[in-house]
C-alpha cells in the first residue's frame, strides 16, 4: 500500500526519457503505470504491502548515483529520478527472472484454469525463453489439493508470490495458509487438517497471478476466451461491491470482485470493495443456475390442495388480479398486503410501491421481515459514507458483529484501524470480530443497550451491565472530533425498539454524528428509498407530508399509514388480511418469529409468491410467479451509504420468469389500470425524474454511482427519526439466560441453500454459553439441551464458548437445522431462555 | 507427549516475558517443545500457537525454516558431520562416508535401534579444527575415522551420558528468572501486537 | 608484534576466563562503571567514533557512525547483537561467547548506554550448545551481581538482556532476517529503504544490530579510549581483528593480529601463526573473507589485511574467514560445495536466489557426476550472470537482482574458480563426453 502524502505537491520523474509527474511517496510501478508504462509484476498487488519478492520488476533506476537495477515495486519515487524499463541490462534482468520463475513450472497451460489469462503464461509468450535451459526434473508435489471446501491449490504451479499469504494475513485477518519449508522447497499450505476456512478465501483465487489456486466453482467450466462479461454491483448484501459478471454459454460461471480506482489516486467517493469479495457475494451464484429455479408460473391445483400445477401468464397474473379483486371487495384495499422487494432492484421497488399505493390502495407494505430496523430511523438520520466510517475521529458500533453481516465492510474497517485513520468503539453482547480492532470494547446486558448507550452519554440511572469506567472513558472519547455511528439490529431476540431508542438518544446528544444503519439485505436501502415501508413514501417522505407531492404524480394515495411486517403478518393470521403478495420474500426464513410467520402464511385467503427459487413461504403459495434473478434483469440499486449504482443483465432468466416491475406491470392492467411504466430506461428515468434526492442516476457512472438522498431540499419533508420514551431495564433473574439471535455469514436463505459448495458451511443451530455456565449445567460436549423460551420449547446442541459472558446464550439465526428460532416472540423486548438437560 | 506440559507452560510464561511481543518466544517455545518430545509435533505446534496468539500454520511457518527443528522422531543423537569448504578440504566428506559405513546408514536417516541420526551439514563455525562434527551441537574436533568408532562405542555404553544429552535438550543452563528483572514500560513498542 | 595488545583474546587462555570472577579479577566492569558514572552517554558514543571501529560481522560499517543513524527522539530503541555466526569458514564470535562471556555482556552494556537502547537481545546461534549455555551462567551471574538487569552497578540506568537462541538458517545472519526471526518468523530479510533497522527495525522501531567481534570491543576502547585503538592498525581499518584460517596450513587457528598490517603472507607463513601450507604444498587459491568472498591467488598474498585494500583488489575481508586450498584441490568440487551451501541456505524469498542458485548447484553436480554437456560451462556463467550481473567479471562490488547478497554470494567462488581453472571444469566435461 503506496501511503501517497497529503499535500499536492508533485515530483517530476522522467520514464523511459519521458518527464512525468508522480505523487511523493509514490512507487515507480504505480507512477509508471499510472502513466501508461506497465512494468510486469507478480507479486506487487495496489492493495497489498508490497514485498519485493518476485523480482520480475526489476527495472534500471537511476536516483543520481548511477542507473543500478531494483524492484521498481519497492522504491518511491523522488525528485529527478531516471527510470529506464527497456534498456538491454533491464530487459536482460527480466528475461532471466521470468526463466528461473518458468524452470519449475509445469507446462500445463493446455488444463489449467487460468490458460488464457495468466500474467505468467502472457510475460512467456511475449518475452520468454522458447525452450527450458534446465535439463533435470523439476519440482514436484501432489497435484491440486483442496485447501478449503472452496479452493484448490496446486504447488506445482506456484510461483511464490506471497500474493495469497499475504492477502490471508495483511488484508483478511486469516493467516490460514503461510509459507512452508525454506528455499527451493518452500510451498504455500495450511496446517495440517486446519483448512483454509476465511470468507474472503476466493479473493486469493482471482490474485494468484497463475494456476496454482483454483475455486472449486469454476474448476473446468470454462475458458477466458468464450466468457463474456458485464460490470455489475453484488447484490447479496448492502454493501454492493462492484463485481464483474461472467458467463458463458447463458450461464453465470464466475463473479470477479472490481476495483474502480486500483491505484487509490482518484479523488472523491473511494470503491467500495477495492476490488475483494466476501465468498458469499463471490459463489451464490450457483444458485442462479439450481435446478430448482422457478421457471414457469404455478397455480395450487383445484383438485388437489398439495400441488401446484403449470399455468400460463397469463392465467396465472389473471388469478393474481381475481385474488386482489376479492380481497379489496370484501374488505378494502387494506385486505391486501405486500411484503418483500428488499431483494430486486430499484425500479423493481419503485414499481411495486407505485402499484401498491395506487393501483391496490394499500399501505401494508414492507420490505424489511420484522429483522430490520424502522424505515424511520433508517430515512431520517443523517447518513454517513462508507469512507466517512473509515475516517471518523470514533466510530461507535452498535450493531451486529459486521464481518457476519456486511463482510466487506469489515475489510474496509481492519484497513483503516491498521491505517490507524479510526478509532472503534463497540458496544455489543459479547466477542465480535470488531473486538480485537476497537479501542474500546464495552459489553451490556441483552436488551439493556439503551441504558448502557444513555449511560455513555451521561444520563443517570443503570447502566444495562456495562462496566461505568468503560462507559466514561467511551464519553470523553465521542466528545472529540467526528463521530460516526453504526446503527443495527445486532440480536433477533431483541426488538428493534432498542437500537432505535438508542440511536435516536446518540443523535440528539451528538447532533453532528452521521449514521451508518446496518441493514443487511441486498437492495433493502433502494427498496425503503423508493417507500416500501408503512407510511413512507419514495424519497425518505411520510405519507402525510408526502401526500400532496406524490398525489401530483401518482394519483390518489391510502388514507393511513399501513401495517409493517410484525403487523401485516398478525393480521394475515386473524383473517383481517386476505391476500398476502410475497415479492421475494419469504417470512418464514427470515421473520425472527417463525412461529407467528407460520399462523400467517396458513392463516391468510390467498398468497401470491414472485420468487426465482421455492422457499418455506412459497410451499404455501397459491399462486407462484417466478421472477428474474440478480444477473438477469438490468436496474439500479442502492447500497448502505446510498450510493446508487448500476447492476447488469448478464443472462436471460430461465423459462419465461421476468423481472418483477414487469410482473408489477402485468398485474396492474389486469386489475385494470396503466402503471405507465412501459420499459426499464423509462423506469430509471422515471426515479430519477420523481424521486427527490435522486436525480442524476439515470446516467449514473456505473463504476462510482451517485449518493442518492443526500439532497432533498425542493422535495417533501425527510421522514422524521422516532423519540421513543427513555425505556426501563430488564430485571435481572439468576434462572434464565438472555438469548441473542445473531447472524452468521452462512445461512439458510435460499441463496446460500442453493449454492452446491456454500451450503455445506451454515454452522447450524447450537446454543453457545460460557464455560462457566456450560460447566454449571453439566452438560457434556456434543450434548443436547431442552429450551424453554414463554410456552415454545426447543432441543438444541450446546457448546463452550469464551466469548460469550455468563448468563448469555447466543444462537446463529436462520441455520438448516434450525428450530431453535421459535423462542422469539416478536415485540417482546427481549427473549429469555431457561434451559434443562434431557 | 504433544502440548506442553504444566511446568513447561510455566517456563513458556517466563521466556514470553522477557519479550515485548509475545511472538517473540516462538523459537524459544518450540525449542523447548523439542526438548520435551524429542521433535516438534502438530500439538505442540498448536499450543504454541495458542501460547503467542498466532495460528498454528503460521507457527509451522516458522518451524519448518529452521533446520534444527525436527517434524518427526529422529535418533537419541543427532550426529551433524560438516562437509562445508574447510572440513571438505580436511576430509569431512570422508568423515562423512566412514559414519555412513559404521552406522550402516545414509545421511539424513536414523539407526533402526533408533541411537544415532546422520546428518551431512553446512558449516558449524569450528573451521580451524577440521574434519569435525557434533553430536547433539556438542562438538568433536579433528574427528579421524578410528575417533569416530569410538565415540559411537563410547556414546552406545552411555559413557558420554554427562556430556551429551539426549536430542532436543540444547542448553543445559537456561536464563534464570530473577528479581532484578528492571522490566522497563519504555521497552514496549507503540503499535499494537494484533494489527502489527 | 607483542606490542600487540590482545584486545578481545586476553581471557582465552585462562581455564576459567568465562567466570564473572576471573573477568572482575581482570578488570572486568570497570568500563561501564567508568562509563555511567564519568560519561554521557554521547561521550561513550564519540570515543567509539574516534576508535573508528569498523563492524566485524562482513559489511565492515563503522560502528560508531551506524549508531547515528537512530532517528533522534524515536523510542524505544533495541540493541541485538548478531551472535549467528555461519558464514563458512567463520569462526571466532563462538569463541569469545565460549571464553570470554562477560566482556560480550559488558559490551553489550555499553552500546546500549551510548545508544540509549531500552532493551538488548543476544541472539545466538541455534547450534551452539556450550556458547549457550556458558552465556546463560554469565547472564544469570551479571544479574545476581548486579551488573545487568535494575540499577546497573548500582546507578539509576536500568537495562534488560535477552538470551535468544536461533534454530538453524544462515540467512538469520543477514541483520534483517535476524529481526524478523527474532519476531518469531521465517528468518526472510525485509531489507526496503528507508527501513534499514537503525531506523525501522525490530517491532519496527529504531534498532542497532552489531556482530559479536564488535561489541567485544567497547570495553577495551572505553577503558583505553577511542584514540589508543584508532593508533593500532592502519589508517582505516583500526585497531586488532580476529581471523580464522582453516584449510591447508600446518597452523589452522584463530588469530587476533594487528588490522590493516600484517599481511596474508604474514598470517600464512610466520611460525607464531600458520607456519607455512602443509607438506611444503604450492598455494592454488585463498578466501579471503568467508564463503561469499571471490577468491585471492598467490598474487595476493602480500596485500595487507586491510578493508579497504582488500576491496579494491576485488574482493573482501568479510567476516575474517581465511580458508586455504593448496595444489591438490579439487576447486570443481570445493566450487560446487560453496554454491550447493547457498543453495541450500536461500531463505526462497527472491526468485533469482531461490531458483537460480539450485539450478546452480544442479548443473555442477551433474558436471561432477560425469553427465557435463560442452554448454554448460557458459550456462553456469549465464545463470551466475542473471542472478548477479557483471558477476562472470567477477565486478566488485557486485551487483544483485535481489534482496540481500545471499544469491549473489553463491556466484562468486563458482566464478572464481570458472575464471582461473576453466580447464579443471573442462576435463570435467570432456572425461563425460569420452566416457559417452
Ligand atoms: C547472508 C548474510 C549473512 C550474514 N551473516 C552474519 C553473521 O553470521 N554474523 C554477523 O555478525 N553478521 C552477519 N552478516 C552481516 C549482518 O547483516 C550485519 O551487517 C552485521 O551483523 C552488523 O554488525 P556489525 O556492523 O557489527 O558487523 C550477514 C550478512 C549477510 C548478507
Ligand atoms: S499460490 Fe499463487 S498467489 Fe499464492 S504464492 Fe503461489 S503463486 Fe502466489
Ligand atoms: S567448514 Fe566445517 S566447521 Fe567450518
Amino acid at each position: 500500500m503506496t501511503d501517497v502524502a497529503e499535500e499536492k505537491v508533485t515530483v517530476t520523474v522522467t520514464i523511459d526519457g519521458r518527464e512525468i509527474e508522480a505523487r511523493p511517496g509514490e512507487l515507480v510501478i504505480a507512477a509508471a503505470e499510472r502513466h501508461g508504462v506497465h512494468i510486469p509484476r507478480f507479486c506487487w498487488h495496489p492493495r497489498m504491502p508490497e514485498v519485493g519478492m518476485c523480482r520480475m520488476c526489476i527495472v534500471e533506476i537511476d536516483s543520481g548515483r548511477g542507473p543500478a537495477l531494483q524492484p521498481s515495486c519497492m522504491v518511491p519515487v523522488s525528485d529527478g529520478m531516471s527510470v529506464d524499463t527497456q534498456s538491454d541490462t533491464t530487459k536482460k534482468a527480466q528475461d532471466g527472472i521470468l526463466e528461473f520463475l518458468l524452470i519449475n513450472h509445469p507446462l500445463d497451460c493446455p488444463v489449467c484454469d487460468k490458460g488464457g489469462e495468466c500474467p505468467l503464461q502472457d510475460q512467456t509468450l511475449a518475452f520468454g525463453p522458447g525452450e527450458t535451459r534446465m535439463v533435470e526434473e523439476k519440482r514436484h508435489y501432489e497435484k491440486p489439493i483442496p485447501i478449503s471446501d472452496l479452493v484448490f491449490l496446486d504447488r506445482e504451479r506456484c510461483i511464490l508470490c506471497d500474493r495469497c499469504t499475504r492477502f490471508a494475513d495483511e488484508i483478511a485477518g486469516d493467516p490460514l495458509i503461510h509459507f512452508i519449508d525454506r528455499g527451493n522447497q518452500t510451498q504455500v499450505n495450511t496446517f495440517p487438517d486446519e483448512p483454509f476456512s476465511s470468507y474472503y478465501s476466493g479473493n486469493t483465487v482471482q490474485i494468484c497471478p497463475v494456476g496454482a489456486l483454483t475455486a472449486s466453482s469454476y474448476r473446468f467450466k470454462a475458458r477466458p476466451w468464450d466468457l463474456e462479461e458485464s460490470e455489475s454491483s453484488c447484490g447479496t448484501c448492502s454493501m454492493g461491491c462492484r463485481v464483474a459478471v461472467q458467463s458463458s454459454r447463458n450461464e453465470v460461471v464466475r463473479v470477479l470482485g472490481v476495483d474502480t480506482d486500483p491505484l487509490g489516486t482518484r479523488d472523491g467517493l473511494a470503491p467500495v470493495n477495492e476490488g475483494w469479495l466476501c465468498d458469499k457475494g463471490r459463489f451464490n451464484f450457483e444458485s442462479l443456475n439450481a435446478e430448482e429455479r422457478l421457471r414457469v408460473p404455478l397455480l395450487r391445483d383445484p383438485e388437489d390442495d398439495e400441488a401446484l400445477v403449470e399455468a400460463s401468464w397469463v392465467g396465472a397474473v389473471a388469478a393474481a388480479a381475481d385474488a386482489i379483486r376479492d380481497a379489496v371487495d370484501a374488505d378494502g384495499p387494506g385486505a391486501v398486503a405486500v411484503l418483500g422487494g428488499a431483494r430486486g432492484t430499484n425500479e423493481s421497488a419503485y414499481a411495486w410501491s407505485k402499484l401498491a399505493r395506487t393501483v391496490i390502495g394499500t399501505d401494508h407494505v414492507d420490505a424489511q421481515m420484522a429483522d430490520g430496523l424502522p424505515a424511520e430511523l433508517v430515512l431520517g438520520l443523517p447518513r454517513a459514507t462508507i469512507d466517512d466510517a473509515c475516517n471518523a475521529t470514533t466510530l461507535l458500533w452498535i450493531g451486529g458483529d459486521p464481518k457476519e453481516e456486511l463482510a466487506v465492510l469489515f475489510l474496509r474497517l481492519r484497513a483503516a484501524v491498521k491505517r490507524g485513520s479510526v478509532r472503534i468503539i463497540e458496544l455489543s453482547t459479547h466477542d465480535t470480530s470488531l473486538t480485537p480492532l476497537a479501542k474500546l470494547s464495552i459489553r451490556y446486558r441483552p436488551g439493556e443497550l439503551p441504558q448502557a448507550v444513555r449511560a455513555m452519554l451521561g444520563e443517570p440511572g443503570e447502566m444495562g451491565g456495562a462496566d461505568m469506567g468503560d462507559l466514561e472513558r467511551a464519553a470523553g472519547m465521542l466528545g472529540e472530533g467526528s463521530l460516526v455511528v453504526g446503527v443495527g439490529r445486532s440480536s433477533l431476540a431483541e426488538a428493534p425498539e432498542l437500537a432505535t431508542e438508542s440511536a435516536a438518544a446518540i443523535a440528539t446528544a451528538h447532533p453532528e454524528a452521521t449514521f451508518l444503519p446496518l441493514l443487511r439485505r441486498g437492495n433493502v436501502h433502494g427498496a425503503l428509498a423508493m417507500g416500501l415501508a408503512p407510511g413512507v413514501l419514495p424519497g425518505a417522505t411520510s405519507l402525510d407530508d408526502g401526500r400532496a407531492y406524490w398525489t401530483e404524480q401518482w394519483g390518489d394515495l391510502p388514507a393511513e399509514p399501513g401495517l409493517d411486517a410484525g403487523g401485516i403478518l398478525e393480521a394475515a393470521a386473524s383473517g383481517r388480511i386476505r391476500t398476502l403478495v410475497l415479492v421475494g420474500a419469504d417470512p418464514l426464513g427470515n421473520c425472527p418469529d417463525k412461529d407467528l410467520a407460520r399462523r400467517a402464511l396458513t392463516g391468510v385467503g390467498t398468497i401470491i409468491s414472485i420468487d426465482t427459487l421455492p422457499s418455506e413461504s412459497t410451499l404455501h403459495a397459491d399462486i407462484v410467479l417466478p421472477a428474474s434473478a440478480w444477473g438477469e434483469t438490468p436496474g439500479t440499486s442502492t447500497n448502505i451509504e446510498g450510493r446508487v449504482t448500476s447492476v447488469s443483465q448478464q443472462v436471460t432468466p430461465p423459462g419465461t420468469a421476468r423481472a418483477d416491475w414487469m410482473i408489477a406491470a402485468d398485474l396492474a392492467m389486469a386489475l385494470g389500470r396503466d402503471l405507465g411504466i412501459a420499459s426499464i430506461e423509462g423506469l430509471t428515468a422515471e426515479i430519477a425524474e420523481l424521486v427527490p434526492g435522486h436525480a442524476g442516476i439515470a446516467d449514473t457512472d456505473p463504476t462510482d454511482g451517485v449518493l442518492a438522498l443526500r439532497d432533498l431540499a425542493d422535495g417533501p419533508a425527510r421522514v422524521a427519526v422516532p423519540v421513543p420514551e427513555a425505556s426501563a431495564a430488564v430485571p435481572v433473574d439468576a434462572y434464565s439466560f438472555r438469548l441473542v439471535v445473531a447472524r452468521k455469514l452462512y445461512d439458510d436463505a435460499v441463496s446460500t441453500r442453493y449454492s452446491a459448495h456454500l451450503r455445506p458451511l451454515a454452522v447450524g443451530a447450537a446454543l453457545r454459553l460460557s464455560p462457566t455456565d456450560f460447566e454449571r449445567i453439566g452438560v457434556e460436549p456434543g450434548g443436547q439441551l431442552q429450551v424453554t423460551a414463554e410456552e415454545n420449547t426447543a432441543v438444541l446442541g450446546v457448546v463452550p464458548d469464551t466469548t460469550v459472558p455468563d448468563g448469555v446464550a447466543v444462537l446463529a439465526a436462520n441455520q438448516p437445522d434450525l428450530a431453535g428460532a421459535d423462542l422469539v416472540e416478536l415485540g417482546a423486548r427481549l427473549t429469555k431462555i431457561r434451559v434443562e438437560t434431557l | 507427549m504433544s502440548r506442553l506440559t504444566a511446568e513447561n507452560v510455566e517456563l513458556a510464561h517466563e521466556m514470553i516475558g522477557r519479550y515485548p511481543r509475545k511472538r517473540s518466544a516462538t523459537i524459544p517455545l518450540l525449542h523447548l517443545a523439542q526438548e520435551q518430545d524429542g521433535y516438534v509435533t502438530d500439538e505442540a505446534i498448536e499450543h504454541i500457537a495458542e501460547l503467542v496468539e498466532a495460528t498454528p500454520a503460521e507457527v509451522l511457518g516458522t518451524c519448518t525454516f529452521y533446520e534444527m527443528f525436527k517434524r518427526h522422531e529422529v535418533g537419541r543423537y543427532m550426529i551433524n558431520v560438516c562437509t562445508n569448504i574447510s572440513c571438505q578440504l580436511l576430509g569431512g566428506e570422508e568423515l562423512l562416508h566412514h559414519a555412513e559405513q559404521t552406522l550402516g546408514i545414509r545421511a539424513g536417516s536414523t539407526t533402526p535401534d533408533g541411537m544415532f541420526t546422520l546428518e551431512d551439514v553446512e558449516c558449524i563455525a569450528a573451521c580451524t579444527e577440521a574434519p569435525c562434527l557434533q553430536v547433539n551441537y556438542r562438538y568433536e574436533y579433528r574427528v579421524g575415522h578410528g575417533d569416530f568408532d569410538r565415540m559411537i562405542d563410547d556414546l552406545r555404553a552411555g559413557r558420554l551420558d554427562d556430556d551429551v544429552p539426549p536430542h532436543g535438550t540444547l542448553a543445559r543452563i537456561r536464563q534464570a528468572p530473577t528479581e532484578n528483572w528492571a522490566g522497563r514500560e519504555d521497552t514496549v513498542p507503540p503499535v499494537a501486537d494484533n494489527l502489527s | 608484534m607483542t606490542d600487540i595488545p590482545k584486545i578481545v583474546t586476553s581471557r582465552w587462555d585462562l581455564e576459567d576466563g568465562h567466570t564473572l570472577d576471573r573477568y572482575v579479577e581482570t578488570g572486568g566492569y570497570q568500563a561501564i562503571r567508568k562509563a555511567i558514572a564519568t560519561m554521557s552517554p554521547d561521550e561513550v558514543h564519540e570515543e567509539v567514533k574516534t576508535a573508528s571501529l569498523l563492524g566485524r560481522g562482513g559489511a565492515g560499517f563503522p560502528a560508531g557512525i551506524k549508531w547515528g543513524f537512530c532517528p533522534p527522539g524515536v523510542t524505544p530503541r533495541y540493541l541485538v547483537v548478531n551472535g549467528d555466526e555461519s558464514e563458512p569458514g567463520t569462526y571466532k564470535d563462538r569463541l569469545l561467547m565460549e571464553r570470554d562471556p562477560h566482556q560480550l555482556l559488558e559490551g553489550i552494556l555499553l552500546a546500549s548506554y551510548a545508544v540509549d537502547c531500552a532493551q538488548a537481545f543476544l541472539y545466538v546461534r541455534g547450534e551452539m550448545a556450550l556458547a549457550q549455555e556458558r552465556l546463560a551462567q554469565a547472564l544469570n551471574d551479571a544479574y545476581a551481581a548486579g551488573y545487568v538487569g535494575k540499577n546497573v552497578a548500582g546507578t539509576d540506568w536500568s537495562l534488560d538482556i535477552t538470551l535468544h537462541w536461533g534454530a538453524g538458517a544462515y540467512i538469520v545472519g543477514e541483520e534483517t532476517a535476524l529481526i524478523e526471526s527474532l519476531e518469531g518468523n521465517r528468518g526472510m530479510p525485509r531489507l526496503k529503504p528507508p527501513y534499514f533497522p537503525a531506523a525501522k527495525g525490530l517491532y519496527m522501531q529504531p534498532t542497532i544490530v552489531n556482530n559479536v567481534e564488535t561489541l567485544a570491543n567497547l570495553p577495551w576502547i572505553v577503558d583505553h579510549g577511542g584514540q589508543a585503538f584508532a593508533d593500532l592498525g592502519s589508517e582505516k581499518s583500526t585497531g586488532t581483528r580476529l581471523f580464522a584460517v582453516s584449510g591447508h596450513v600446518n597452523r589452522p587457528g584463530v588469530y587476533e593480529v594487528e588490522f590493516g598490517v600484517t599481511t596474508f603472507r604474514d598470517l600464512f607463513e610466520k611460525p607464531e601463526y600458520c607456519g607455512g601450507i602443509r607438506d611444503g604444498n604450492a598455494l592454488k587459491a585463498f578466501i579471503p573473507g568467508g564463503a561469499s568472498a571471490p577468491w585471492f591467488f598467490e598474487e595476493h598474498l602480500d596485500l595487507p589485511l586491510d578493508n579497504g585494500v582488500v576491496g579494491q583488489s576485488g574482493s573482501m575481508l568479510g567476516s575474517g574467514a581465511i580458508v586455504v586450498m593448496d595444489e591438490t584441490t579439487d576447486v570443481v568440487k570445493a566450487a560446487l560445495r560453496l554454491v550447493r551451501f547457498f543453495a541450500r541456505e536461500s531463505c526462497g524469498k527472491c526468485t533469482p536466489c531461490r531458483e537460480g542458485t539450485t539450478w546452480l548447484e544442479k548443473i555442477l553436480e551433474r558436471i561432477v557426476r560425469g553427465g557435463g554437456r560442452a554448454s554448460d560451462l557458459e550456462l553456469l556463467v549465464d545463470v551466475s550472470d542473471n542472478i548477479s550481473p557483471g558477476s562472470p567479471q567477477l565486478q566488485w562490488p557486485p551487483r544483485q537482482t535481489t534482496i540481500c547478497p545471499l544469491g549473489q554470494s553463491a556466484t562468486s567462488p563458482l566464478m572464481s574458480a570458472i575464471l582461473r581453472f576453466r580447464p579443471e571444469f573442462e576435463a570435467y566435461i570432456e572425461r563425460a563426453r569420452a566416457a559417452a
